[in-house]
């Protein structure tokens, strides 16, 4: 992934084996660091759940945690069947076809087009997290209102149709925006921007809450949501340092600027909160956090430190500017901001790629419009505009199919009563003992 | 003067709350109880082991009032609770004997409004 930019992995660090020599060689290192990065990003989704699950009503706690940790479920089986080959699998074609069906051909060995250095296995899992939590994501945006069985089908069709065509074209070998140099480091766009427009497609598709029209709807656990998003600080070292497939330098820089964007971008909309609300909030904080993240993940192995300090800054700027008045200017009711933080987030962090990379921080990489080099930014921007137009008409054709077979929405009755009691037979918390 | 109890849907609070405040009513205290009355509740099921007949979350609502304030404050209820499905909710309506603001010891009518 670290790697797209160049004709090979192979070529990200002097000392590693060209695609053409064969048996390339296992190194301990790598291997350990990519395993336990892909460990740190499948904890991501649960966390995902705790952050999303404090932010509903508590009648609906349930509900987001069973459909995260489902979609961990599902998409994991998915993925080793046909996901990975669908997304990974050579071709230069719509995705990557059937050849790697039921991960045959993916064995032990390195291969050395994604990665020369860790078992092909190794890459592969990693890549399966990424691909669980990215649809994961999207529940932000239909939360507290969509049957479960109707998510179930969407979340596949989606997984299918949408992620794995476009980390196909993105990351894939043969891949069309891998070939045109668009840089994509962890998954700005196949991930963030990604789930971010098909998050504002559904939002807006499957309509406002009952309860949204005229009343505010505040989180019934917070602490969940600091929690959720601690968890997500903390995996998304697997997510943006592992995305390097190596244990090296670059591993260590996409670290640090991950951990200096997310600090930054926190502080930034806890001051916006400071100065636009009256006091700095927690939620907004916390909020600022999870952007920074987002929007460093497509610029981690390409920027520096100072740069990152930059997007973390202006990514809160953008993000709350879209979550607190764009929003409630347009009316949809994007409950938990998946597209807020995540579309707009991944959109400013792709091109912000685009101003700030820089060959010194990762020669296979290019330089940024700051660095002499304007024509990278339209590249970003064009991989970006590509991924929206798919995915909005895409996702939409899917939720319209999906809604015409089943129905997508819960009753206006079940959405009273709640997702835990009429989706799940459960409740969250009891009163009495 | 009366108070006013009323038992209601949780998802219903907020309208009620607009129709008290429209009616001036301004003085509620709310709980948050379990109960049921002719709906009936959702099986929960823990492990394959079913639990029927579940208590229903509520919210019930407690107003003191002047006689003249009955009547508005029954009807702002009535309009913001009202679905026309089971489950509803009910309002009782009691006599009171004496209300005391602890702040100012003012007794009776004075110490409601």
């Amino acid at each position: 992934m670290a790697t797209f930019a160049a004709d090979s992995a192979t070529t990200l660090q002097p000392g590693i084996q060209t695609a053409g020599v064969p048996a390339p060689k296992i190194d301990a290192g790598d291997t350990s660091w990519v395993l336990i990065s892909a460990a740190l990003v499948m904890l991501m989704t649960p966390g995902l759940a705790f952050f999303y699950g404090g932010l509903v009503k508590r009648k609906n706690i349930l509900g987001i945690l069973m459909q995260c940790f489902i979609i961990l479920a599902a998409l994991s089986i998915q993925w080793v069947l046909f996901g990975y080959s669908l997304a990974f699998a050579p071709g230069k074609g719509f995705w990557g076809g059937f050849g790697w069906f039921g991960l045959n051909g993916v064995g032990l060995e390195p291969y050395a087009d994604y990665s020369a250095t860790i078992p092909h296995q190794a890459f592969m899992i990693f890549q399966a997290m990424f691909a669980i939590i990215t649809p994961a994501l999207i529940i932000g945006a239909f939360a507290e209102r969509m049957k479960f069985s109707a998510f179930l089908i969407f979340t596949l069709l989606w997984a299918t149709f949408v992620y794995d065509p476009i980390a196909h074209w993105v990351w894939g070998v043969g891949g069309w925006l891998k070939n045109l140099g668009a840089l994509d480091f962890a998954g700005g766009t196949v991930v963030h921007v990604n789930a971010g427009i098909a998050a504002l497609v559904t939002a807006i598709v499957i309509g406002r809450r009952n309860c949204y029209d005229k009343y505010s709807s505040p989180p019934h656990n917070l602490p969940f949501s600091v929690l959720g998003a601690a968890l997500l600080w903390f995996g998304w070292f697997g997510f943006n340092a592992g995305s390097a497939l190596g244990a090296n330098g670059l591993a260590a820089n996409a670290f640090v600027v991950t951990n200096t964007s997310a600090a930054a971008a926190a502080l930034s909309w806890a001051f916006l909160d400071w100065k636009f609300n009256g006091k700095p909030t927690l939620l907004g904080t916390v909020s600022g956090a999870v952007a920074g993240l987002v929007a460093i993940t497509p610029a981690a192995g390409f920027v520096g430190v100072g740069a990152s300090i930059a997007i973390g800054v202006l990514v809160s700027v953008f993000c709350f500017i879209a979550v607190v008045f764009v929003k409630r200017i347009f009316g949809y009711d994007d409950s938990l901001d998946a597209f807020g933080i995540h579309g707009i987030g991944g959109i400013w962090g792709a091109l912000a790629t685009g101003l700030f990379a820089t060959k010194s921080i990762n020669p296979a990489g290019a330089d940024g419009f700051f660095f002499g080099n304007p024509r990278q930014l339209w590249v970003q921007l064009l991989a970006v505009v590509v991924t929206i137009v798919y995915t909005f008409i895409t996702t939409y054709i899917i939720y319209k199919v999906v809604d015409k077979f089943i129905g997508i929405r819960v009753t206006g009755k079940e959405e009273a009563m709640g997702l835990d009691l009429t989706q799940h037979n459960e409740r969250a918390y009891t009163m009495l003992e | 003067m009366k108070l006013i109890i009323a038992i209601i849907q949780p998802h219903r609070l907020e309208q009620v709350k607009e129709q008290l405040y429209k009616a001036e009513v301004n003085l509620i205290t709310v709980n948050e109880v379990l109960g049921h009355g002719r709906q009936k509740g959702i099986d929960e099921v823990y492990r394959g082991f079913k639990e029927t007949g579940n208590l229903m979350r509520k919210i019930r609502l407690e107003i003191a009032v002047n006689d003249n304030f009955v009547e508005p404050t029954v009807n702002a209820i009535m309009k913001g609770a009202q679905s026309g499905e089971t489950g509803d909710g009910k309002i009782f309506v009691l006599p009171l004997e004496s209300c005391v603001r602890i702040r100012t010891g003012e007794r009776g009518w004075a110490a409601i409004g």
